[in-house]
């Protein structure tokens, strides 16, 4: 039997190539690439279960603007492992993007951008770009409500670049609204055009890996030369190299075991995000927000100054993108070691604090009004009849609850007013409330004057109480 | 092939001739893909572009009778889109805020904000409008009470015909402007 499996597979292997397809796997490698060198398969890996994932959704799956969203709530709730599949698909999407991420603040610290892999780089960097691309319309073909509402907003960020931008507008809506055309569209721009282009980049950029070897780790006090580095790489090969596969891969297939164990436990306890209200335009009670891995973007887009908003939505992902791209163009040679390189530790470092910040305050989104806030309880109020009682219940009923906390309920898009008496003056209060100003609105044509002196009597009652010690 | 054209020129043979009848096939088998592609790649592109130069139908649509709305008071109207395509299903819906100012004066608003599109709602108690995405706030005549919008809320075209409101064209409007 052995010796049967033995001819067939030679048989097999001489007619197809298979050892051949194989032998890349065995390139020498420098054996130092230990640990740090997983992000990038871990990539691949996350890739390939999107990839998997994906094309079993699309049993099910219908692209239609009527039907997508039943076809979800089928997949969620009836089809066997639907709701596993679902997760599978968001959990994988969120790994492959943490993976791209530290896999290029990897070689990013580690100097590997530079000569001779400049165009390894390139690519990749491109493929973070496709990468979030996916990430994008992927959330679209949830085809709820959020996702309907998204594609309004890239519309309308779109719409935003000068001469072609109403074009390009129409282009992401499919006509001038949304409608039938909509989903169908992000259907073959998420499941062919995207993942066709990322196959090819894959490919060139585990070519370049090939080509140009893998970066050894960076030694301090020795500069990558142009002139002597493939020099010096084929030495260090020949002296200290080992095949990638079996002897320095492990450490990739067991971190890229761990990121599937993940992925799944993820998709089985949590499951796959909510489906929300169906994707009808005409229900306006939305509140869209992105996916987490674009979240800090809603939030940046929320924070910048209204004047320079346009420029910083249009210009400012070309001017980072083309700043990324030309990394190694602009510094292809020197010192790859961190330590050599402060200014590198410091971009990466201010990358995640900025980000991360943002991401945060997306999470809170402090600027959106608390639509849900309940009217004031007796407690906070402190009266139960009086000028006092009807300005807390009008604080309520013109929304200004909606923008303001009271001892920790309401809103946050304006300052807190638990304690304004302590700050501001009887006559300070009216004219806020009249004229508003600094970003608030002005009421004073929305309330009788009975009605601001009750919102002012309300607001002056808002004290900080006063300490048996304070009255000492 | 080399072995041949070295062959010929050992003959005495005209290779300059030969390599220009493989120069000439070499150039044609360049410009019949060239020609292909295009034959196959333009209606492609075209189909794919349409909605780019698709014009906005200008059809008026009607909203309701004028008095199933009452003076000084702002109502959500759905609106069906007359020209979406027959799977459209819910997405052939939008909505409208339209507000009636006097007898026969109606002010119709598109509900997508002017900073990015998303949805805003009518405060009733507070005769605002609101943004739940980045906080923008208007007064009920469209204008930028707060916010980040750059401009007052869309206003679409609005007549009273046979005593019955009708707008024109239900489109998301694109704010074009940096």
């Amino acid at each position: 039997m052995k010796r049967l499996f033995k001819t067939v597979w030679l048989w097999l292997d001489d007619r197809i190539g298979i050892s051949v397809l194989l032998k890349p796997m065995k390139h020498i490698a420098p054996q130092d690439a230990k640990w740090w060198y997983v992000f990038g398969t871990a990539t691949l890996i996350a890739f390939i279960v999107q990839v998997a994932s994906g094309v079993a959704l699309a049993f099910s799956f219908i692209p239609s603007s009527s039907q997508a969203y039943e076809t979800l709530v089928f997949i969620t709730n009836s089809a066997p492992f639907g709701r596993f599949l679902r997760g599978l698909h968001y959990y994988g999407a969120s790994a492959m993007v943490l993976m791209i991420g530290a896999h290029m603040a990897q070689t990013f610290l580690f100097g590997s951008y530079k000569f001779p892999r400049e165009m390894t780089w390139t690519t990749g960097v491109l493929l973070l770009g496709f990468t979030l691309a996916m990430g994008f319309t992927g959330q679209l073909l949830r085809w709820d409500q959020t996702a309907a509402w998204s594609v309004v907003v890239a519309a309308e960020q779109a719409g935003r670049i000068p001469l072609i931008g109403d074009w390009l507008a129409r282009f992401i809506l499919g006509g001038n609204t949304i409608g039938g055309a909509t989903l169908s569209r992000f259907f073959a721009i998420h499941v062919f055009v995207l993942p066709g282009i990322m196959f090819g980049f894959i490919g060139l950029h585990l070519w370049l890996v090939l080509r140009h070897g893998i970066s050894e780790p960076p030694t301090a006090g020795k500069p990558v030369n142009p002139v002597t580095y493939r020099k010096e790489y084929e030495e260090l090969l020949e002296k200290s190299g080992r095949p990638f596969w079996p002897d320095l891969a492990w450490r990739d297939v067991i971190f890229g075991t761990a990121l599937i164990l993940t992925i799944v436990l993820l998709a089985f306890i949590i499951g796959p995000p909510a489906l929300e209200k169906p994707p009808d335009p005409s229900v306006l009670d939305a509140d869209p927000r992105p996916d987490w891995y674009l979240l800090w973007y809603f939030a940046l887009l929320a924070l910048i100054p209204v004047r320079i908003e346009g420029y910083v939505m249009i210009l400012a992902p070309v001017l980072i993108g083309l700043t990324i791209l030309m990394i190694p163009v602009l510094n292809h040679k020197g010192e790859r070691a961190a330590s050599r390189r402060p200014w590198a530790i410091a971009v990466v470092c201010l990358s995640v604090i900025m980000i991360g910040s943002l991401w945060i305050e997306g999470q809170q989104s402090p600027w959106s009004p608390n639509f849900q806030a309940l009217p004031l309880s007796e407690k906070v109020v402190g009266a139960t009849s009086g000028p006092v009682f009807q300005g807390a219940q009008l604080f309520h009923d013109k929304a200004c609850l909606d923008c303001h906390l009271i001892q920790g309920h309401g809103g946050r898009r304006g300052p807190d007013l638990t304690y304004i008496a302590d700050k501001l003056t009887h006559d300070n209060m009216v004219i806020r409330v009249v004229n508003g100003g600094n970003n608030m609105p002005a009421f004073g044509s929305s309330l009788k004057p009975q009605e601001v002196d009750a919102l002012v009597a309300f607001l002056e009652s808002r004290k900080r109480p006063i300490r048996p010690q304070d009255q000492s | 092939m080399n072995e041949n054209i070295a062959d010929h020129s050992s003959l005495g043979v005209d290779a300059p001739a030969e390599i220009s009848r493989r120069r000439f096939f070499e150039k044609l088998s360049i410009a019949l893909a060239g020609f292909c592609a295009v034959v196959v790649g333009m209606p492609l592109v075209g189909f794919i572009i349409a909605p780019f130069f698709r014009k906005p139908p200008e059809e008026w649509v009607t909203l309701g009778k004028v008095n199933d709305f009452q003076i000084g008071k702002t109502v959500n109207v759905t609106v069906i889109d007359p020209s979406s395509l027959p799977w459209a299903g819910v997405t052939a819906k939008s909505a409208v805020w339209l507000r009636r100012e006097s007898e026969n004066s109606f002010i119709a608003f598109s509900a997508n904000c002017t900073h990015l599109g998303c949805p805003v709602r009518w405060m009733e108690g507070a005769d605002l409008f609101m943004c739940p995405c980045h906080g923008g706030v208007y007064y009920n005549d469209g204008q930028v009470a707060a916010g980040p919008p750059p401009r007052p809320l869309f206003r679409y075209d609005v007549r009273v015909e046979n005593g019955e409101v009708k707008i024109k064209s239900v489109v998301v409007p694109i704010v074009t402007t940096l």
